[in-house]
């Protein structure tokens, strides 16, 4: 068995909204293993944004314990968690979330500007590096309202790799794109998945499952269905299959 | 967190929007260029009547006979007949205060010389009367104590009647003209002081020996006054008491007795235009420093409104581990960034306009090097003051939602 990367542990969320007591999450247990390919999925109002707020370190839970990479971060302080989402988690977001008006390579460089360890030669390189990686590396200086849907959220990608995380948190990470750039999205998940990462990938879109090596379902804070993908289906194979768009 | 890339994210954000950053920017310079410009005029107008004063001899005392009543009736100081010659001798030997001190009588009355002629008023005056009106001879010599001795009929005269009286441009020393059918040599002529800040032609003086003024021309034994001059600006004080104290011996006066002279000195005169000059200042300043303010709230209603503007940015940089004191340092640089270069740019207009009113307008300027160092530090502080509340909003922020803030 490889190493655990997320344990979590009876993980209980709980909103106070005016006189009630909202139950966001009620219990939840599973563990991620370095490599895997998870999608979570489930309905509006299933706790799944407040599961992946907990797992991106945003949120604390009421109860229960969560292990990112062998370090509990049920009793961190807000700085605590800021650093730990500096070096350990890489977010994917679906509105892409880009700086404006700033290029491709700042945008990416951005994390390790948080980071003080990092020189600024070191943080230019890495985030070409990881530009190349998602293949925009004849685009490194373009300005984000100079790109597409699609190559906003390669770089967005690229940003999530930049600092080397232990897990990279895709929310809903193809719900603004088309279907044709959805699975060239996906194409490059499933590489990223083939080359040993962690990806957590949070949607309600039920084909995505297919594509991912597990997937995890909730249903009103719970778990109701935690899988394993035997037939992961190819994205790449699923692209060429597309009818050709004419304006691609 | 490391400093600098905090401050070159607050730099790229602010590179990103030039015009919002250059608008905030222009209250914070309209502001010090203001504050610039009208310390400078204040200051200068100051300095230019310090200067005036210091001309007159900032030191000087001037005592003349006055206060006196007969049957009721106040009569007018000039005809007073109090101070006497004694009373000089007695101030010049007693006084422990004083530099210099002169006797002065004063008449006035035609200068002829030749087919020219001039009206004038020739001042009997002692040797220390040039020290005391800080005057200098330019060609020729002061009359001697020999002179005084034997009250002879020796000037020296200012530019302004020497112009009069040798249009052609010839030398005057040597030459004697005539002061009501009385005949003088002139020995020396005065250094041109031109006018004085009452407006005063300093230049239209005949100086004649005491002595002689008294006994020849207006055979009289009294003075019209007694110039001196004290040791220091600052002993000015002790010098008018003294001499008061010698006056009121010498003049047997009683304790309830009020003094028979007056004694006026610089010091009054300039503590007095001071304190106009130092109003209007205070003013000018008051009235610059609202701009200011005004400067200050205007970056701090940008920044309120960036921060609203700018929270799916927030949440974003938190999103990827900026901790609170990053984001808060972060808005915080961008205030103080934008109200230090507005000051920089503010320090620039601020003496190009003093320049301009000086060279334009001709008013005297002073740009005070502490008035830029204070107009500096307020912008800094400012920037830090009205940055403080927006950057701790957005600092404050939940991640959660700032990232999905629409």
């Amino acid at each position: 068995m490889s190493k655990k990367v997320i344990e979590l542990q009876n993980i209980k969320r709980n909103f106070q909204v005016g006189d009630e007591i909202v139950h966001a999450l009620r219990g939840i247990t599973f563990t991620i293993n370095e490599g895997e390919f998870v999608t979570i999925m489930g309905t509006s109002g299933s706790g799944k944004s407040t599961l992946l707020n907990t797992l991106g370190c945003l949120d604390t839970p009421s109860s229960g314990e969560y292990y990112l990479d062998g370090i509990s971060v049920r009793t961190m302080s807000k700085s605590e968690r800021a650093i730990l989402r500096n070096r350990k988690i890489g977010f994917v977001f679906q509105n892409y979330n880009l700086l404006p008006k700033t290029t491709a390579v700042e945008n990416v460089e951005l994390p390790l500007m948080y980071n003080a360890k990092v020189g600024a030669a070191e943080r230019r390189n890495r985030a070409i590096e990881a530009l190349k990686a998602v293949g925009l590396g004849d685009r490194l200086e373009h300005k984000s309202n100079q790109m597409s849907g699609g190559q906003m959220q390669r770089v967005a990608i690229a940003r999530a790799l930049v600092n080397n995380p232990a897990v990279i948190l895709a929310d809903e990470a193809t719900g603004n794109l088309d279907t044709r750039t959805s699975f060239e999205i996906l194409v490059l998940f499933q590489k990223l998945h083939a080359e040993g990462r962690t990806i957590i990938f949070v949607t309600h879109n039920p084909d995505i499952a297919q594509y991912s090596s597990r997937n995890i379902r909730l249903r009103d804070g719970h778990v109701i269905e935690d899988t394993v993908n035997k037939n992961i289906l190819s994205a790449s194979v699923a692209l060429a299959a597309l009818p050709k768009n004419d304006d691609d | 967190m490391n400093g600098t890339n905090l401050f070159k994210i607050a730099l790229r954000a602010l590179a990103n929007n030039k015009l919002r950053a250059f608008l905030t920017m222009l209250g914070i310079i309209i502001g010090v260029a203001s504050v610039i410009t009208m310390l400078a005029i204040g200051q200068g107008s100051k300095k230019s009547i310090q200067t005036q004063i210091a001309e007159m001899g900032s030191n000087m005392i001037m005592i003349h006979p006055g206060g006196d009543m007969r049957g009721g009736v106040r009569r007018d100081p000039s005809e007073m007949q109090t101070l006497k010659l004694e009373n000089y001798e007695k101030l010049r030997d007693e006084t422990n205060f004083i530099a210099a001190i002169s006797p002065n009588v004063s008449s006035s009355g035609q200068l002829i010389n030749g087919s020219n002629n001039y009206p004038s008023t020739i001042y009997g005056v002692g040797l220390d009367y040039l020290e005391i009106r800080q005057l200098k001879i330019e060609s020729g010599e002061m009359f001697t104590e020999a002179d005084i001795q034997s009250s002879a009929k020796v000037c020296v005269i200012g530019k302004t009647i020497v112009d009069n009286l040798f249009p052609d441009g010839s030398d005057p020393v040597g030459h004697v003209i005539r002061f009501n059918k009385i005949p003088f040599q002139i020995v020396g002529v005065l250094e041109s002081k031109g006018y004085n800040s009452m407006g005063m032609d300093q230049d239209d003086v005949v100086l004649a020996p005491y002595t002689t003024v008294m006994k020849r021309i207006l055979a009289i034994t009294y003075l019209n006054g007694i110039y001196a001059s004290a040791l220091s600006e600052d002993m000015t004080d002790y010098a008018t008491e003294e001499i008061s104290t010698i006056l009121r011996r010498e003049h047997r006066l009683k304790d309830s007795d009020e003094d028979d002279f007056t004694i006026r000195s610089q010091q009054e005169l300039s503590s007095m235009l001071n304190s106009t000059t130092d109003l209007m200042t205070t003013l000018l300043a008051c009235i610059a420093g609202i701009s200011l303010i005004v400067g200050g709230i205007g970056i701090m209603n940008i920044m309120y409104v960036s921060v609203t503007e700018r929270t799916r940015e927030i949440g974003l940089r938190m999103s990827v581990g900026a901790r609170g004191i990053d984001i808060l340092s972060q808005f915080l640089i961008e205030a103080i960034l934008i109200s230090i270069t507005g000051g920089i740019i503010g320090v620039l207009i601020g003496c190009g306009a003093s320049w301009v009113v000086k060279n334009i307008a001709h008013w005297p300027i002073y740009i005070q090097p502490w008035s830029i160092f204070l107009s500096f530090a307020v912008c800094t502080v400012t920037g830090i003051f009205f940055g403080w509340y927006p950057a701790k909003k957005a600092a404050d922020l939940d991640p959660i939602d700032a990232i999905r803030y629409e």
